[in-house]
């Protein structure tokens, strides 16, 4: 422990604690535009500096350590001076239009300068000539609006080892880009859309596509129908000043419903048939020999891009099996078609996402067509159902509570996990554990695999047998758990798992890139406590016990795996150039 | 790039990459040496070594768009190099500057479309008495004024549609 004074205030921390996390506990608020809790400190910004009694320069305090007897200044008028000046030597950098920015009211630059009061421009202004690059369509870049605080190129970097961003250049010059300035869409850029989450301003937000859907809304030939991801019932709450976590389910219904969409679904019950798919693949792998092992999953539009660019020799091991929601939007415009009588083409799904890119996966290959139209026509993040609601002045925090519409609606404790890192595996193994067993698991929590450690491997027994799990979230995580397969494949020896689930984003899509910003691990443990709050709450917990999944395979599907099962609900997969230019 | 070029830039990337694979500060180095074989970092080769040296590309390009020496884009077949220092300047460079930049409709740093010249400014090449000074390759020019410019750049000019004959 080290015993220093900030502010005249005497405080204890642990060894290594930086002084801008040891004010924090003194309930002292330096200010940053760099640092960011996910991130090891970059230094990049200036604002934290802070005076050390006896050292005769300013300190950055993000990247100094506390040490023993340490006396600390962070605010006195010439520290202060120093820090709106800087503020002030950013803004002769950045453009002044906030008012149409993406970040306006939630940016971290205009919180400061509000915070500082600075209402002139000291220093002239200089904005590099740089266009906008929405080329992925799905998230925006506008490098003029970056204050190169490297937070980006760190998450693209090392959190997700994508390397889609780098800083080029130096001096005045440095800029945000792809190498060699090309498009993001040529780069080899996955769209999980974390450097938008991280990004301190309007730099880097993700596509607003809210005017397409208030168009197809609007247009009376249409038929509009909704459905949302398990992790966004437990993060649109914080726009509207719940707690971290609450589960606001069916006030998000209430609230679709309000906003002119003629039927509301979930996506938890596009996951409970993934399971029923994706759980069928399993045992027809490692019971009947069919294919190879390990399964790894493939409800991650992330880490599917991701897969096809870096790591396209794992493609046999891939489930075959779609993602939830785009399950739920071809069986919107086939079997919920066919029930209402409704000509599919009028049908428009619109999916409410945590994820950027799942506005990518909607269009990524034939197969996201097997409706004989587009499955799911938009998806939008949480951010913007946000801005959806705040544009239709409901009063969301005083909605009564609805139901989901039925047949694709209702969903189990095993499609609700789904929205957190080790949910897809949890779900998948308590029905797989049904498949073999004819019987439900004893205790089908599976702490073993839940939390936000970085890689986390079990063992459960079915039948006697061990089945080994693997469970990687963040794509750096990921190298680790793929270099143990092509080891044993290498070596001819035995596969050290069965079953593999990964998520692009730290803590699964809790955490996703289109959430509500200032993610920390805090929050995304406070968010996936929701979501396994929810799985408690419901009365069913196993998917293959979904009363309304059964019924689709009686009517519709036939069994998991069949003909119809296969056309509509799987999909396939292709080595992607990393660089297509 | 023809197959026979692209052949030739796998061999050179491959002994470069076994040569210094296993030295701190290999990238640099392969750099430098890429660049002296190609007079500038070709995005193909670019693209080889980051496989070859399982190095990501945008690193590749952090690294050479740090560094001034490094060049993305094949220099010109004659390098002007203006002299900016203070001596120069105070003998009017900058003049010389905008001449060469009007005549030949180019930005400093960069290469006609023709490629024939490449446009660099530099800071002292060590000969101030003879300010304001120009070297075109390794030639240099003392004392230029700027109604002489035209007349330098043509003997290149010249030079250029002779070897073409």
């Amino acid at each position: 422990m080290i015993k220093a004074k900030i502010n005249n205030l005497l405080i204890e921390v642990n060894d290594g604690v930086s002084i801008l996390e040891a004010a924090k506990k003194a309930q002292i608020k330096i200010p940053t535009l760099c640092k960011h809790p996910d991130l090891p400190p970059g230094a990049g910004c200036g604002l934290c500096i802070v005076r050390i009694k006896g050292t005769p320069k300013m300190l950055r305090a993000c990247c100094t350590p506390l040490e023993e007897g340490m006396e600390i200044t962070t605010h006195d008028p010439e520290i202060v001076a120093v820090r709106r000046t800087v503020l002030e030597l950013i803004l002769s950098n950045h453009p002044n239009d906030c008012l149409q920015c993406g970040r306006n009211n939630n940016c971290e630059l205009q919180t400061l300068v509000a915070d500082f009061g600075i209402r002139d421009e000291s220093f002239q202004k200089f904005l590099p000539n740089v266009a906008k690059d929405d080329s992925t369509r799905t998230i925006v870049l506008d490098a003029q609006k970056c204050i190169r605080c490297g937070r980006c190129v760190t998450v693209c970097q090392e959190m997700q080892n994508v390397w889609a961003l780098s800083f080029l250049d130096r001096g005045f010059c440095t800029r945000i880009s792809p190498a060699g300035d090309i498009k993001l869409a040529d780069s080899p850029c996955i769209r999980c859309g974390q450097c938008s989450n991280h990004c301190p301003t309007g730099a880097i937000v993700e596509l607003d596509e809210t005017a397409r859907v208030w168009e197809a809304l609007q247009d009376e030939d249409k038929y509009c129908v909704v459905q949302i991801a398990p992790a966004v019932r437990v993060a649109i709450g914080e726009a509207f000043g719940y707690p971290i976590g609450t589960n606001l389910t069916k006030k998000l219904y209430a609230l679709l419903r309000r906003l002119g969409f003629k039927a509301v679904f979930d996506t938890n019950f596009g996951a409970d048939v993934t399971i029923m798919e994706e759980g069928s693949e399993f045992i027809q792998r490692y019971a009947h020999g069919k294919g190879t092992l390990p399964l790894i999953t493939s409800c991650c539009p992330g880490w599917v891009d991701f897969m096809e660019k870096f790591h396209p020799d794992m493609i046999n091991y891939f489930s075959s099996c779609k993602s939830p929601h785009e399950i739920v939007g071809v069986l919107a415009k086939t079997y919920y078609a066919q029930k209402k009588n409704i000509d599919p083409k009028k049908i428009v799904v619109v999916s409410i996402m945590p994820c950027t890119a799942k506005k990518n996966e909607i269009i990524r290959c034939e197969e996201m067509y097997a409706s004989g139209c587009q499955d799911v026509d938009v998806a939008l993040t949480t951010r913007e159902l946000a801005r959806m609601i705040k544009q239709a002045g409901i009063d969301f925090n005083n909605l009564p509570d609805e139901e989901a519409d039925q047949m694709l609606g209702d969903y189990t404790g095993a499609g609700v996990i789904f929205g957190t890192t080790g949910g897809v595996m949890e779900a998948a193994l308590r029905s797989a554990y049904f498949m073999l067993n004819g019987k439900n698991m004893e205790k089908i929590e599976l702490n073993q695999i839940r939390g936000l450690e970085g890689v986390k491997v079990a063992e459960i027994q079915i039948n006697g047998k061990k089945i080994r799990v693997a469970v990687a979230h963040g794509l750096n995580h990921v190298e680790y758990v793929l270099d143990k397969i092509r080891k044993a494949e290498k070596d001819g020896t035995e596969m050290p798992y069965h079953f593999v689930e990964v998520m692009a984003c730290l803590g699964g899509c809790v955490g996703g890139g289109g959430q509500p910003y200032g993610v920390t691990d805090e929050l995304r443990t406070k968010r996936a406590a929701g979501i396994y709050q929810n799985d408690e709450n419901c009365k069913q917990r196993c998917s293959h016990e979904n009363p309304f999944v059964q019924q689709l395979y009686k009517e519709f599907l036939g069994s998991p795996l069949g003909e119809k099962s296969e056309h509509l609900l799987h999909t396939h997969y292709r080595a992607r150039p990393v660089y297509s230019k | 790039m023809t197959q026979e070029e692209n052949k030739i830039m796998l061999d050179e990337i491959a002994s470069l990459v076994s040569k210094w694979k296993d030295k701190e500060g290999n990238l640099i180095m392969i750099l430098h040496e890429l660049q002296n074989f190609y007079g500038y970092v070709p995005r193909p080769a670019a693209l080889e070594l980051s496989r070859a040296l399982h190095t990501p590309l945008a690193r590749i390009y952090e690294v050479i768009t740090f560094y001034n020496f490094f060049k993305l884009e094949p220099p010109g077949k004659h390098i002007i190099s203006l002299c900016l220092g203070t001596a120069c300047y105070l003998k009017g460079s900058a003049i010389l500057l905008n001449e060469i930049k009007g005549l030949l409709n180019v930005e400093e740093g960069a290469t006609t479309k023709d490629g024939l010249f490449q446009l660099d400014v530099v800071r002292c090449l060590g000969c101030c008495g003879l300010a304001p000074v120009i070297k075109i390759d390794d030639k240099v020019y003392g004392k230029v004024q700027k109604s002489e410019v035209m007349g330098i750049l043509s003997q290149y000019n010249n030079h250029q549609e002779e070897s073409v004959k």
